[in-house]
């Protein structure tokens, strides 16, 4: 049964919510100001919270379930980051406090900074970008103001492998810069050769996600980096797959010179069913003057009977704020949970089981469905959606078809490298028995592709809609259960 | 602790990878470089953690304990206690981006539907799945307007009493994009009427972006401005306080072309600045040029009424550097929890919270301006935020309410050197009766120590 919208539950002079009565005489409203209409619902409480409990019943999450969307990191987020969010101190900070009045705040932030440096072998860190694509626009601006600090106005061209993540491109554009497109050699490696043909004085740099979204290491990597710097240019890394390195190596120490973090990925802060995100920007020394601000500093070193005093501090050649205020703070505090439960040796186990897992499902799958990268993986690895002797089954009819055996798809048709993609990134969270259990439906969907096509291209058949017709919503274009004016 | 495998179970994954150890799978990264010693403290227990947070978290004072009359862009307000409950269900906070519309029905409708309560609150047609905050929000209305006119208007006029932050954020945005510059917002123009932005108007100007209420809590009638504005063919933005549109004429009357705002102030605690919620609504005619997520309502194969995301052909992942934005992740859980918050107050709580951060604000105002050495600066109407002119400096003031448990108002004289020794404040339900005739017999304290 469908559940209707809280327009159309809406019972006229019904309330969900009491305010205590005014304590003071009223003022005059303002003339001409005062809005005549507002079309919002009339719902009770109990309205509302049924209403909301059984549209949650209809998604699939990590709590219940396995995710494994490639590139997404979608592993287990912890039931103590929510706690440790919601205490008073820091849900209920205002951030343009007196700073000696959010000692705690400002101390959670510098030592998150500090760890995050630690980790990515980065000398500044900046907690401010919002998520993934803002710290790629910020690490972009970043290349852009350094190279222009240096009177290097003539370089202008971004190089950007093709198994690149959209956001890289639509960053490059933001950032003003020209997107070179770099092929993937037979390896899986970036195309040094073609690298090496745009090495030259308008070079900007390189985004490199590395691992790529194929789930290999670049072999090539300290070649592919010292070839950009020997042009005078930057390595940006997007950390969107740090799942796979962490605590096993650190991308400042390979060279990289700019790279974000995603919080809400490898730190293991919920998804949200959309955000929010954390994107904190590391950089190398030549860069910590452009980061983006306010930083965390310690403005007061300790005595022997004080703490430090941390105050909020702008670098010198900031490219400016990405955000009001600090960053995500909430999502801060859950990812410094998470790294002080877990630390050095926890996060090394997260690389190393997240490669264990992905190499034990891909040990499961590889010959039933075809590899075009035949390597070790690491966090992730993507498979060919497709049989020549049954060509009208395609990525998409298995992904659907997954969801009928009780799992989340993997990524499809990304990256665009690939034809008919299915990108699986198990994560580290997941048991063995889980992913035997993913690993049997595959093979079983292998199978029914045979010996059953119907069935797949028929699926999902037992979730709570089936196929849903995007081509009508994009032309009908109903944005809005409530129009204006009506 | 969160990763399950048995020693043995890790062997038998090992020996159908057909490796010996862990190790061996790393292979490609150089060997100088790997497995690094961190320097970082040995993880903790939970409840080791828990303690830990606990104490850095009451080193804190913050709005629990002490008194709020503090805003300029995040306020104090209550949250019931239902918005809460609903956005921690696993299902809604650990489920990803929904890409899979079989099985994110739950997450699609809730974005369809806080679509339509921001529509309907700011008089737009359309509203996307949100943005990062209000000045990330305000940032990407310029980079629609610079699409919109394919980068041939270079100008965005912007009135001085736009949030600084969110001026700040728009220009280190507009930084990519060599022709475009930001003007108008001197700060010595804040007493100046808005129409006084029409000198920096002309036919080179993509947008004009004004406040409501502006940042000292002003309310103006745009209508005359508006219509200059569209004279010369330039979009018009209004950031707004979507509280105040409880009680307030919505933009969508005044001829906005896009609404931004800060969401915070919609059921989202006060967390030191975030996570907020990045509210962007415009006019139909616009929808293929915006950024962001939309949910359109559409069929299944059985004919049922469902939700999927839509228009995707503008975004990052399909039209890669030619998109509007590079936005992927948003504000979801956010945008959820003031949906929850609207549809629980709905039109009459809503218009009471809003009366009630009004009046609130206009007692404490009266009072304070009767104080000896304090005085008012601006005449025009406000809504829930007033600029005070203060016997001495701010920071002494602040200080000394501080010593009462008082947390003072935002000190303006950094942004605006020719509002030194001015104070903004900001009343809401919150603040009872009892609190505000506090904070003025701690701000008549001040006056006569002098």
């Amino acid at each position: 049964m469908t559940e209707p919208t809280v327009f159309e539950m809406s019972s006229p002079g019904r309330c969900g919510f009491k305010f205590p009565a005014p304590d003071v005489p009223a003022a005059p409203l303002p003339q001409g100001f005062v809005r005549q209409s507002l079309n919002l619902p009339e719902l009770s409480e109990v309205d509302v919270i049924r209403h909301f409990t059984h549209l949650s019943q209809l998604n699939y999450s990590i709590d219940g379930g396995f995710y494994p969307l490639g590139s997404c990191t979608m592993k287990y987020n912890p039931k103590v980051n929510e706690e440790t969010a919601r205490l008073p101190g820091f849900a209920h900070a205002h951030p343009l406090q007196p700073i000696e009045t959010v000692q705690g705040c400002l101390a959670l932030m510098f030592e998150l900074q500090e760890w995050l440096k630690e980790i990515g072998g980065f000398a500044g860190v900046s907690l401010q970008p919002s998520a993934g694509a803002q710290g790629e626009l910020t690490g972009v601006l970043i290349i852009r103001a350094y190279h222009r600090s240096r009177g290097d106005t003539r370089r202008n061209k971004m190089l950007l492998p093709d198994s690149a993540h959209g956001t890289n491109p639509a960053t490059t554009a933001m950032a003003g810069f020209e997107v070179i497109p770099l092929p993937t050699d037979a390896r899986g490696n970036v195309d040094l050769q073609v690298l090496l043909s745009h090495c030259d004085d308008t070079l900007a740099g390189l985004m490199l996600t590395n691992p790529n979204t194929l789930g290999l290491f670049d072999e090539n990597l300290l070649e592919v980096v010292e070839a950009v710097h020997k042009a005078g240019g930057l390595v940006y890394g997007d950390g969107a797959n740090l799942n796979a390195l962490v605590g096993v190596a650190r991308p400042g120490d390979l060279g990289i010179d700019v790279m974000h973090y995603n919080l809400h990925k490898t730190f293991s802060t919920p998804h949200g069913g959309g955000g929010p995100g954390s994107g904190p920007v590391g950089v190398a020394e030549h860069l910590v003057d452009f980061l983006p601000g306010p930083l965390v500093k310690i403005v007061e070193e300790a005595t022997e009977e004080m703490p430090p005093l941390y105050g909020l501090v702008m670098p010198p050649y900031t490219i400016g704020r990405v955000k009001s205020f600090y960053g995500q703070f909430g999502v801060l505090v859950r990812a410094y949970t998470y790294i002080n439960m877990l630390g050095p040796d926890g996060l090394r186990k997260v690389a190393e089981y997240a490669v264990l897992n992905a190499n034990y499902l891909l040990s499961k799958l590889k010959g039933k469905y075809s590899l075009p990268y035949d390597r070790v993986c690491m966090h992730e690895f993507v498979l060919e959606g497709k049989w020549d002797d049954c060509p009208e089954i395609h990525a998409l009819d298995i992904a659907k078809r997954l969801m009928d055996y009780g799992f989340h798809p993997p990524t499809n048709y990304f990256p665009l490298i690939v034809h008919e993609a299915l990108m699986i990134e198990p994560t580290e969270t997941e048991s063995k028995q889980t992913l035997d259990a993913f690993a049997d439906a595959l093979l079983k969907i292998a199978e029914e592709a045979r010996a059953n096509p119907q069935v797949l291209k028929d699926a999902p058949h037992s979730t709570p809609v089936r196929r849903l017709d995007e081509v009508k919503a994009a032309r009908d274009l109903v944005l809005c259960c409530w129009t204006p004016g009506q | 602790m969160f990763t399950p495998h048995t020693e043995q179970e890790v062997k038998e994954m090992l020996q159908a990878i057909g490796v010996k150890q862990i190790e061996d799978l790393f292979q490609d990264i150089p060997a100088q470089y790997r497995f690094p010693k961190l320097n970082i403290p040995e993880g903790l227990s939970e409840m080791e953690t828990v303690q830990q947070l606990q104490e850095m978290s009451e080193a804190n004072e913050s709005t629990n304990e002490l008194i709020c009359f503090l805003g300029a862009g995040a306020y104090h307000h209550y949250t019931p206690a239902a918005v809460d409950a609903l956005i921690r269900r696993g299902e809604f906070l650990t489920a990803y981006t929904p890409y899979q519309p079989e099985i994110s029905q739950g997450t699609l409708q809730a974005i369809f539907e806080y679509q339509s309560l921001i529509a309907a609150l700011t008089g737009m047609e359309v509203c996307n799945a949100s943005h990062y905050d209000g000045a990330t929000a305000l940032a990407e209305a310029g980079v629609m307007a610079y699409h919109h006119f394919r980068g041939k208007r270079c100008k965005f006029v912007v009135s001085p009493c736009v949030h600084p932050q969110y001026r700040q954020t728009l220009r280190t945005y507009m930084s990519g994009y060599d022709c475009m510059y930001v003007l108008g917002d001197q700060p010595e123009n804040v007493a100046e009427k808005p129409e006084s932005l029409a000198a920096f108007i002309d036919d080179e100007t993509a947008m004009v972006a004004v406040q409501y209420p502006d940042f000292f809590g002003r309310v103006y009638d745009y209508s005359a401005l508006e219509k200059i504005v569209h004279e010369r063919g330039a979009l018009f933005v209004v950031v707004v306080n979507p509280l105040s549109l409880g009680l307030l004429k919505p933009p969508g009357e005044f001829g906005a072309d896009v609404v931004v705002g800060e969401g915070q102030s919609l059921g989202l605690p006060l967390s030191f600045g975030g996570p907020y919620l990045g509210i962007f609504a415009t006019r139909q005619e616009y929808v293929r040029k915006i950024a962001g997520r939309l949910v359109g309502e559409t069929v299944d194969r059985d004919g049922r009424k469902g939700y999927v995301l839509t228009l995707t052909a503008r975004e990052q992942h399909i039209r890669r550097e030619k998109a509007t934005s590079n936005i992927c992740t948003n504000q979801g859980l956010m945008a959820l929890a003031s949906a929850i918050y609207l549809s629980l107050l709905g039109k009459h709580g809503l218009r009471q919270v809003a009366e009630l951060c009004y009046h609130k604000a206009h007692y404490a105002a009266k009072k304070i301006g009767q104080i000896p050495g304090y005085a008012l600066a601006f005449s025009e109407p406000f809504f829930h935020e007033f600029v005070v002119r203060c016997p001495q400096s701010v920071s002494e003031i602040n200080d000394h309410l501080l010593e009462h448990g008082i947390l003072g108002g935002y000190d303006l004289g950094a942004d605006y050197p020719m509002l030194k020794d001015h104070v903004l404040f900001a009343v809401t339900e919150m603040n009872t009766r009892e609190q505000i005739d506090a904070l003025c017999a701690a701000l008549e304290e001040v006056s006569h120590h002098d």
